[in-house]
């Protein structure tokens, strides 16, 4: 490629340009790092609160309507209206955006948590207390490994919600790559509007498959089981990917 | 906590309320644009789900259902409005905004009204077929009434997902209620951006207040313990098509 017609596409304001990739790389870069802190730091205060929540609500009847009812209302709020009433709280600050998407993931992932954990045979506790476990090995060793999936499960939605909505937080200046589809928008510059879009997609559909990976890797019993289901649904091996990259829970 | 009462205030200014860029406008607009894009979306949805739901599903259909949820989570509501406003579309007024909406507004129609209606219970579909019923009356009488309780969470799914996207479509310039957001950020007027913010979250809040509330009062099998007890257990364990705005 001449340098003639890389420079026409810049002027020429062309969707795809590769002379834009090359020559901002550096703000590319950044915006994509602060865009996986803020999704990173989101999930991980999202699964500290999560676990005691669903653990509560496990434990009393009572206690389980109020958390997923309020978790369920803190959902329906909108992402601009949620990021702008925490503004008073922590001002012009990445807090905004990392407190709103905690407060968004925390309705997948206590709903998950809670499932997994119910979900747990009574036979494979029943066993561990003849074995003497008290409850909190109980609740290490035996319940939270088997609720894994489902946990796992909601952290992969939460995580791919939470790196599309992190866009939002550009209305305070902190949405990683949000903040380039917002200057892109005002200042109608398509190349860096459609670049930090697709790094978008491409970063929430990586996570996806990060997090599944690492499932795997944490779930060595569940994978041998599927190992046993590939080889006897060895004809049809295509259908058996999509359901699991598509991950329903 | 200043910011809190300088909401207040600005509610309770009247001049606020009205004019062009007043409350009431600003709400009718945000309602209006809602109400459409829910109902071309649940013209488009609505159909193909009894089409490929029908019957206890089309081989295709639950792949393709339950895909296009996940793929669209992936796909930021704020990029591609952004992408359809600087297209070609963007010199037709609102067209992009309502493209964006309507985009985002199938995949959760589809995926719970091809669930509810693919796992009716199979016995009482065959009772209904054994009786001697059409295609059309066994989807109008036995498989969707069945359905109900998933096709109108697919509904309140939708519509509180096109009332957020619809507050995000003032950023590239739409209408709205978020435009009282945006304006309160132009200006730095945070009392006016969280009374925007107020406003909206009410908003979306009494839609799906009112939306549980029709379901409640429309069920057409209300006393049937069985089915709304299995309906329940698929909305749960399945979160796909869950809002993403």
């Amino acid at each position: 490629m001449s340098a003639v017609s890389s420079v026409s596409c810049l002027q020429a304001n062309e969707w795809i340009c590769g002379e834009y990739v090359r020559d901002r790389a550096d703000e590319l870069t950044d915006a994509t790092v602060e865009h996986i802190v803020i999704t990173a730091t989101a999930i991980g205060i999202a699964l500290v609160v999560a676990l005691p929540l669903a653990l509560l609500a496990r434990r009393w009847r009572l206690a389980a309507g109020g958390i997923l009812g309020a978790t369920t209302v803190l959902y329906t709020v909108p992402t601009l209206a949620m990021y702008a009433l925490l503004l008073p709280v922590f001002g012009i600050s990445m807090s905004v955006v990392v407190c709103g998407l905690v407060l968004y993931s925390l309705t997948v992932l206590v709903r998950n948590t809670l499932e997994g954990l119910r979900a747990v045979p009574d036979e494979a506790r029943e066993a561990a207390r003849g074995l003497g476990y008290g409850r909190l090995r109980l609740l290490l060793t035996v319940e939270l490994p088997l609720a894994l999936p489902a946990l796992m499960a909601g952290v992969r939605i939460a995580t791919v919600s939470a790196v599309s909505l992190t866009t939002v937080g550009a209305i305070v200046g902190y949405g990683g790559l949000g903040n380039l589809i917002y200057s892109g928008m005002d200042s109608y510059f398509k190349a860096q509007v459609l670049t930090a879009s697709v790094l978008c997609v491409v970063l929430a559909v990586a996570s996806d498959l990060l997090l599944l990976l690492a499932q795997r890797l944490l779930t060595p019993w569940a994978r041998a089981g599927g190992r046993r289901r590939w080889r006897r649904r060895a004809a049809v091996p295509q259908q058996d990917t999509l359901t699991k990259i598509s991950g329903t829970v | 906590m200043g910011s809190v009462e300088e909401a207040w205030d600005w509610l309770g200014d009247g001049s606020n309320w009205s004019g062009p860029a007043g409350i009431w406008h600003r709400l009718n607009e945000h309602l209006q644009l809602t109400g459409l894009c829910l109902l071309i979306s649940c013209a488009i949805a609505l159909p193909l789900a009894l089409w490929l739901g029908h019957n206890g599903g089309r081989r295709f259909g639950g792949a393709l259902a339950i895909n296009i949820s996940n793929a669209g989570r992936a796909v930021p509501t704020f990029a591609v409005l952004v992408l359809l406003t600087l297209g070609p579309l963007g010199r037709h007024g609102e067209l992009p905004t309502i493209i964006a909406l309507v985009l985002f507004a199938v995949p959760p129609l589809l995926t719970n009204a091809y669930v509810g209606i693919s796992t009716a219970d199979r016995d009482v579909v065959q009772a209904a077929r054994g009786m001697g019923m059409s295609r059309t009356q066994l989807l109008g009488r036995v498989e969707v009434p069945l359905a109900f309780p998933l096709i109108m969470t697919g509904v309140r799914t939708a519509a509180v997902q096109i009332v957020a996207t619809a507050t995000l479509a003032a950023l590239p310039g739409g209408g709205g209620l978020g435009r009282i957001i945006t304006a309160g950020f132009a200006t730095y007027r945070t009392g006016q951006v969280v009374a925007g913010a107020l406003l909206v979250a009410l908003l979306a809040l009494a839609i799906e207040g009112l939306l549980v509330l029709a379901q409640r009062l429309l069920d057409p099998t209300p006393r049937r313990a069985t089915p709304r007890r299995r309906a329940s257990r698929t909305t749960q364990s399945e979160p796909v098509g869950r809002r993403i705005s």
